[in-house]
């Protein structure tokens, strides 16, 4: 057993869930207790969706257990395919059905039914959310595109005389993090080197768009977490190669039009460099000095944390000081990835142990999941979200994309708003002492209003950096010093010089102490 | 679709009873784990540990999403595979998690070990793990266990499963002594106000279930008059009248009428004379109906249909009906507790269309055939409904919101008028 408080996954069925519901004209029949359609609603609230998601639920209970479940599915599959006439249908099992063993694909493919089945075998007890779309998809795509399958050894026939290099985008999917805007950057960037998009799956394809993939030069593998077994399927199976870079950030933008360029044998020439590309001088504009060398902590998806992590490093100046990952399957990426950064890879599902390494390395900005928000929420740092698991707000109204040269500016702003800004932290520290410009005071055209609040408020709570109970004294010298410390970073000041004096024995934080800590951790 | 529509008349049930139409199939409900959302909040030292699957932590995690994402107090224990294989190795791990958890919040007095779908499937016997737990940890942590599964419990089943464990823990009430028992579990303000109009009607004892505190437990026996705030308690009130309880049966406390009758039911019990009731509900009741005015403007003559979810449809249905107006056009309920609804149901008007359990399916094609003004379901059918031109509900907001009593009966009309008056505001 392994205890959560919160998940970072769904169970795999709830990923093939989000292929079915991408998919136009596949429908689900998930034999399922009730209850499980909470599912449901992460499609129509969390993503805002329209439609239900393309999903039945058998919904057995406890007196049909001594009773005929099999039946059971046997009806809903039925219904399902009278009502719905789905083109492809998918027959799994959620965690409790696969407990009483029912095999609902094994019986709707033995029930002659006029659709193409795929049975899916998803281990509830094992598998994770993403697992399971991956292998919706492939599974999908498998059982519709084996049939054209080439023969072993046999050429791919060249391209047709006259058509532009095409390319598919694979991974986009239905509760993924940003693809709606994702997608429209990435056909911008193909086509800007003229490359042309053939099939987006699973979202927003049907089943017969699926048929067509095996007629693009090259499959993009956009959400390696959904499409990675799928991209490698295809090529084995179908000789198409796949372009591995993820394009989020300016440099993994570049390089991934200089793989696709390669793979189709067009040229990238200006289209490296666009106009709309600003990432690359607001972050060399004076402004931006100020996020040089800050330390940030960066979780997520495995796709999305190393990108964070590049972005984070080459192009904003920062420091990882934290990468980690829930995705186990790209554990090894990951860590190599951090390896060359220089830190040790977090790969876990246990978001208090997150949640430890945040409170214990003590960075400058969090990148994480809407996890990781709640976390740095907590411990007063700012934070922006970078990957799913998603919230309602990762749904922006909004164009928000994170790959391509526009995503790049939006990283650089959703990453940058959330901080302190540069001449601002001058200005507080120029002025900490002045009387309207400090941690309790109010805004000075909110004044009036604030201090008739304050007037009539019970009395005021302790200052937010006072820490009960300190392990060690302060000296009244060290004391007054750390006070003229600007008040958003005195809380950490405290915290590390009580650490340092800990550490060491010291008893008492002398105004040598403070500045021998500030020495210490200074970077 | 409207071509093959099923006859939506329920066939004619016993006689003088309001005919029904009993569904089953595909369901869009919640299971009774969703309860632990509310329920860890109102008891305030309880925590709450799930023994099931990655299934059941994502469902807890996305029903209380939408809402809350504090440090919870509760948990899932989810299963693994090597914990399918024996189950003596179960209850190990359990009471290793356990012993992690306690020491993670020393601030627990009283946990739940939660049955799920998974752990009812392979008979782990949480009640046992619990008995032992207690034993271990005596005199620490309480440790007591239900099943909220969804193949027993639909929704706010939950809490009466969680209610009826907390029975046979709650201490004896002496034998010449009475109280009045009020079970369900409301917000804090609103109990409050409920204790206020039972001073004034003097009866006392007054105690709640579930209590704030784990300590704070009410005592039972019988002088013990039980009064439902909750539609749902069936299991609840059953173990309470086996400790010799009596169940005083009421409608329930929505709305000036409801509150009244409701209050009324508990004054006849007691025998406090019918004039000080009057007296002490005047003015409330006054002021709920006032209240409720301003929303049936927007409501009256307007058409409803409940899809079935909380078990609170036809409670609701009556206050809709009689207070505010509105025509019911179906009224759904996960399953109808005659006993329950023995002083709800006869309110209702004759041409509403009851329905018990639900083929969702079928049901969205009645409704779409209907076409009422307002729906109250789910969330995961809203938006969509929302999206074909239907204007909705959503129900979980009646479970989350203080609707009980005089000072709420606005508030909870104004929860119906909202959607219709957003509706008419809009120029997008």
């Amino acid at each position: 057993m392994e205890l959560t408080l919160w998940t970072y996954e769904g169970p795999p069925h709830v990923g093939a869930m989000r292929v079915a519901t991408s998919v136009e004209g596949v429908h689900y029949a998930l034999h399922a207790p009730q209850g499980d359609t909470y599912a449901d609603l992460l499609f129509t609230m969390i993503e805002r969706r329209k439609q239900r998601p393309s999903v039945t639920f058998t919904t057995f209970q406890a007196r049909d257990l001594g009773g005929d479940t099999a039946e059971l599915a046997k009806a809903t599959i039925r219904d399902v395919v009278e009502r719905f006439e789905p083109r492809v249908l998918l027959v799994g099992e959620s965690c409790t059905a696969e407990l009483i063993q029912d095999v609902p694909g094994a019986l709707a493919e033995g029930m002659g039914l006029p659709v193409p089945v795929v049975a899916l075998d998803l281990p509830a007890y094992s598998k994770k959310e993403n697992w399971g779309a991956a292998e919706t998809f492939l599974r999908l795509v498998r059982t519709l595109l084996s049939p054209l399958a080439p023969a072993p050894g046999e050429e791919r026939p060249p391209r047709p005389e006259g058509r532009r290099p095409r390319a598919n985008l694979l991974g986009p999917s239905s509760l993924g993090f940003r693809c709606r805007d994702d997608v429209v950057e990435v056909r911008r960037l193909l086509e800007s080197i003229g490359v042309e998009v053939g099939v987006v799956a699973p979202e927003g394809a049907t089943p017969e768009d699926l048929l067509r993939i095996p007629e693009a030069d090259v499959n993009v593998c956009l959400y390696p977490e959904v499409a990675h077994s799928t991209c490698a399927w295809l090529r084995r199976t179908f000789r198409q190669p796949t372009v591995e870079t993820v394009p989020i950030g300016v440099g993994a933008t570049r390089d991934f039009l200089h793989e696709v360029a390669r793979l189709t044998g067009v040229e990238v020439g200006d289209a490296a460099s666009p106009e709309r590309a600003r990432l690359p001088w607001y972050s060399r504009s004076v402004d931006s000095t100020y996020l040089t060398g800050k330390r940030v902590f960066v979780f997520g998806d495995a796709t999305h944390a190393m990108a964070a992590a590049r972005v984070a490093t080459e192009e904003l100046g920062f420091r990882v000081v934290g990468l980690g990952t829930y995705s186990r399957e790209f554990a090894r990426e990951v860590r190599a990835c951090a390896e060359r950064l220089g830190v040790e890879a977090l790969v876990t599902d246990d978001y208090l142990e997150v949640e430890a390494q945040v409170a214990e390395l003590r960075p400058e900005l969090v990148l994480g999941t809407q996890m990781e928000r709640h976390v740095a929420k907590r411990l007063g740092i700012p934070c922006a979200v970078i990957s799913a698991p998603v919230h309602v707000q990762d749904f922006p109204a909004r164009h928000s994309p994170q790959m391509g040269f526009e995503g790049a500016n939006v990283l650089f702003d959703t990453w940058i708003h959330p901080l302190t800004m540069g001449l601002e932290e001058h200005l507080l520290a120029m002025f900490r002492e002045d009387f309207e410009f400090h941690d309790e005071a109010p805004a000075s055209h909110l004044a009036a209003e604030a201090g008739a609040a304050a007037a009539g408020a019970p009395a005021p709570a302790a200052a937010p950096d006072a820490v009960p109970e300190p392990a060690v004294a302060w000296e009244g010298d060290a004391e007054r010093e750390l006070k003229k410390i600007p008040f958003f970073v005195r809380g950490k000041a405290r915290r590390n010089t009580e650490r340092f004096a800990e550490e060491r024995g010291v008893r008492t934080i002398t105004l040598e102490t403070l500045y021998d800590a500030k020495a210490h951790f200074g970077r | 679709m409207s071509a093959t529509l099923p006859v939506a008349r329920p066939a004619v049930g016993e006689t003088g009873e309001l005919p029904v139409l009993r569904e089953r199939g595909p369901r869009e409900v919640f299971c009774g784990l969703t309860g632990i959302v509310w329920l860890h909040r109102k008891i305030q030292d309880a925590f709450f540990l799930v023994v099931g699957s990655r299934t059941c932590a994502h469902l807890l995690q996305s029903a209380a999403g939408v809402m809350i994402f504090a440090e919870p107090r509760f948990a899932t224990a989810i299963l693994q595979d090597r914990d399918l294989a024996g189950m003596a190795d179960c209850n190990d791990e359990l009471d290793r998690l356990v012993r992690r958890l306690l020491e993670r919040r020393p601030d627990v007095k009283l946990l739940f070990l939660v049955g799920s779908c998974p752990s009812e499937v392979i008979k782990l016997d949480l009640s046992k793990a619990a008995e032992r737990l207690s034993v271990a940890h005596a005199g620490r942590v309480r440790v007591l266990a239900y099943s909220a599964s969804g193949i027993e419990t639909t929704f706010t089943q939950g809490e009466d499963a969680c209610l009826r464990a907390l029975v046979p823990e709650l201490p004896g009430l002496g034998a010449d002594e009475r109280s009045l028992l009020v079970a369900g579990a409301l917000p804090e303000i609103v109990e409050d106000q409920l204790a206020r109009l039972f001073a004034g009607l003097g009866i006392a004892p007054v105690n709640f279930l579930p209590p704030r505190r784990a300590g704070a437990l009410p005592p039972v026996g019988p002088g013990t008059r039980v009064l439902l705030a909750q539609p749902f308690l069936n299991e609840t009130a059953r173990a309470l009248e086996a400790r010799g309880a009596e169940l005083v049966e009421a409608p329930y406390p929505f709305g000036a009428e409801g509150t009244h009758a409701w209050l009324g039911a508990a004054a006849r019990a007691w025998g406090v004379a019918d004039e000080r009731l009057e007296t002490v509900t005047a003015a409330p009741r006054e002021r709920a109906r006032r209240a409720v005015a301003r929303a049936r403007a927007r409501l009256e003559g307007r058409r409803i249909s409940f899809l079935p979810d909380s078990q609170l449809e036809i409670p609701l249905a009556r206050f809709l009906a009689e207070e505010c107006g509105m025509q019911l056009v179906e009224v759904g309920v996960p399953h109808l507790d005659r006993r329950l609804m023995a002083h709800e149901l006869p309110r209702l008007p004759e041409s509403v269309r009851l329905s018990e359990g639900q083929h969702v399916d079928r049901q969205l094609d009645r409704l779409r055939a209907d076409r009422p003004d307002l729906t109250v379901c789910g969330l995961g059918l809203a938006n969509p409904l929302e999206a074909e031109g239907l204007r909705t509900k959503w129900s979980i907001e009646l479970v989350f919101s203080p609707v009980h009593g005089f000072e709420q009966a606005g508030d909870l009309a104004e929860l119906f008028a909202r959607p219709l008056e957003r509706f008419e505001r809009l120029a997008v």
